[in-house]
């Protein structure tokens, strides 16, 4: 563990540049070094004028439906046994996930710069709703770019988005995923970069998204510290979320960075076990190197080229991770680990069981090593486990598991 | 005198310009890169980007996407591509050699590793598409330790004021991107490169290679009015992608276009 003044100065990253540490930075072509600069400066102008955070803050209780309450999940720790499980409920604002809470935070940005057109990347496509309908709200353009594979595995919430007024552009390059589809979102940008504003769904990607997207899912961490603090009566012992790319997980913890006495655990997507290969978990067994405008832990062979993923939830489906979390990992503040298909499923299932809440199969993650941890620990303990997102959308996954077809 | 600074200044005194092909070596197969760099050098170019296969090109468009998964097919990585240089160097001690391509390749396998690897394979230049100067001090300075020239990037939206820092850290030749877009996309407006490139010389003495959007020979004379070398990337590869069935004829055929170019550029 880092000591306080280290811990102090993990908070304030990252730099003027966007270094956490080795990690993030940017790592793009010159086409799109002045929009990234312009972004950095507009955001920085906006996050320091009290009339932005009002409107931002405003939308945030009366678009989103913020605070999401912090839900002491009895019968679930009773059953489980040990720690005290309590779950930060992003899966009940609007459109069902945390995403929103970034999403709200760019189309802001968007309509500052007077950018008419905006573009996201998806993978389970919970990112792409939530650009869609911020899009839809402002009236803005929205074309969002989602992997074949993606699309087929996500009907629901592409239909959602077209619904919304929004443009899916399926993706049949390379893996046909999620880095894929971030991939050709870049493209775009560059083409189009005096009308778009890039709307990016993790804490990754160039210098300053990794900054901006943290901030404005930190609301996440903030409430769940104060509603901790006022339902337990003090901090709590353990922080549980899955890592993606990171953005629920990075948006719960940093505020809790200098509290030495709260463990930070990220699970990711062990796929078919750590051991197979066939997984998603470049923190758990990657290496750092450079991909979409960061230097980060990325799943790649040893010749630098990026390694097919596994993951049965599309959102956790990614090779890269946001930079903070592998500066985060190298400092020993936050530990990370892997949950596989399997547990994730378990964990799915038991949740809508026990308490009458379906988690997203990302969430899932969190959840199934929460379960895991909680064992070991005391019953007095108390773990907060962010329920990321709601499991509507992964319904046909797992009835197709079960071999039900509708 | 590096090779590349030769080459500009021969071309210079004969009032020529440089004509610079890029493929991406591998494509469609390792056989074939380095009977086309020859070709490609006896049809009049001056100077060859060879591509190094990424998994994940960004700034490219679909014909170097294509080019690079038909590579990765075969296996070629960035060690390979070293070999490939080392062998186009067995008959050509003369024409520079300069690697295009993403970063982490490179970071893979060390950046000091890659460096000296690079020189002695016969590497004269290194253009590494999204590493801007901004996190490149390590590099450039590694880089010209082995006498590497770090070609950096220069685009529409590149400020005054970065020109000139840009201009600064960079050696051999600075890369004009010519449109906002990715590799092979639309066409490029020559007026607007004439007025950028003005700008760009106020900051610099380095030769000034076009690229992006130059897809056939008027296109190429075009250009080459305005700048110091010509960059045809795109245009070749899509040749390639025809004849992967035939691969014995890629040199011929890519490298006629390359003589079009050469002579309607001369003429």
């Amino acid at each position: 563990m880092p000591t306080k003044a280290e811990l102090a100065a993990l908070m304030q990253l990252p730099d003027d540049r966007g270094h956490f540490g080795p990690y993030g930075g940017c790592f793009v072509s010159e086409t799109l070094i002045s929009a990234l600069q312009d972004l950095d400066r507009t955001y920085e102008e906006m996050r320091r004028d009290p009339v932005f955070q009002a409107e931002f803050d405003a939308d945030l209780a009366h678009y989103v439906g913020r605070p999401s309450p912090l839900y002491f999940a009895e019968r679930l720790s009773r059953e489980n046994g040990g720690a005290r499980i309590y779950l930060k409920r992003e899966d009940l604002n609007h459109t069902g996930a945390h995403k929103v809470n970034n999403t709200i935070g760019q189309a802001l940005l968007a309509k500052r710069m007077g950018k008419p057109r905006v573009i996201a990347e998806t993978g389970a496509g919970q990112h792409g709703v939530a650009s869609a309908t911020v899009a839809a709200r402002l009236g803005l353009e929205c074309q969002v770019y989602m992997g074949v594979e993606d699309v087929r595995r996500q009907a629901l919430n592409v239909y959602r988005m077209k619904l919304l007024g929004a443009e899916v552009i399926a993706v049949e390059s390379g893996t046909r995923t999620l880095k894929d589809a971030m991939n050709e979102a870049m493209r775009d940008w560059v083409t189009n970069v005096d009308s778009t504003y890039y709307i990016i769904g993790t804490a990754a990607g160039p210098h300053p998204y990794p900054k901006l997207v943290r901030d404005f899912q930190a609301i996440i961490g903030r409430e769940a510290r104060q509603q901790c603090l006022d339902q337990v009566g003090r901090l709590p012992d353990a922080l549980v979320a899955c890592v993606g790319g990171g953005s629920n997980a990075i948006g719960l913890f940093h505020p809790f960075i200098a509290d030495e006495g709260v463990r930070m655990v990220g699970v990711e997507a062990g796929g078919y076990g750590l051991e197979t290969g066939q997984h998603a978990a470049p923190l758990s067994a990657g290496r750092p190197g450079v991909l979409h405008g960061n230097r980060t832990y990325l799943m790649e062979d040893d010749a630098g080229q990026i390694i097919g993923t596994h993951s049965v939830s599309a959102g956790l489906d990614y090779p890269g991770v946001g930079p903070e979390h592998s500066w985060l990992k190298d400092c020993g503040r936050a530990e990370y680990v892997a949950a596989t298909d399997e547990e994730a499923l378990d964990a799915f299932r038991t949740l809508t069981r026990v308490e009458g809440i379906m988690p997203a199969l990302e969430s899932s993650h969190a959840v199934a090593h929460a379960l895991k941890m909680a064992r070991e620990m005391d019953k007095d303990d108390v773990i907060v486990v962010n329920l990321s997102g709601r499991g509507d959308k992964d319904i046909h996954t797992v009835a197709s598991i079960d071999g039900i077809e509708f | 005198m590096s090779r590349i600074e030769n080459c500009f200044a021969r071309l210079e005194q004969s009032g020529r310009k440089a004509l610079i092909p890029y493929v991406t070596g591998g494509d469609p197969e390792p056989a074939v890169t380095v009977p086309l760099m020859h070709a490609l050098v006896a049809a009049g170019a001056d100077i060859i980007e060879l591509g190094v296969p990424f998994s994940d090109p960004m700034a490219d468009g679909p014909v170097i996407q294509l080019a690079c998964e038909r590579a990765l097919a075969h296996g070629t990585r960035l060690l390979d591509i070293l070999d490939m240089v080392r062998q186009f160097r067995e008959q050509d001690s003369e024409t520079p050699v300069v690697l295009m391509g993403y970063l982490n390749p490179v970071e893979a396998i060390g950046y000091a590793n890659f460096a000296s690897r690079a020189r002695e394979a016969g590497v004269d230049g290194v253009l590494t598409v999204d590493l801007p100067p901004e996190e490149a001090d390590e590099v450039v300075e590694l880089f010209r330790k082995e006498g590497l020239d770090t070609i950096f990037l220069l685009a529409p939206t590149t400020g005054e004021s970065r020109i000139r820092s840009v201009c600064e850290k960079g050696s051999g030749y600075v890369y004009y991107v010519s449109l906002k877009g990715v590799t092979g996309s639309a066409t490029l407006d020559v007026k607007s490169v004439e007025e950028k490139l003005a700008q760009v010389r106020k900051y610099t003495d380095l030769p000034v290679g076009v690229g992006f959007g130059i897809r056939d020979e008027a296109s190429a004379r075009a250009v080459s009015e305005v700048a110091d070398g010509v960059i045809v990337g795109s245009v070749l590869v899509n040749r390639i992608a025809e004849l992967t069935r035939t691969p014995d004829a890629i040199p011929e055929q890519v490298s006629e276009i390359i003589a079009g170019m050469r002579a309607a550029m001369d003429a």
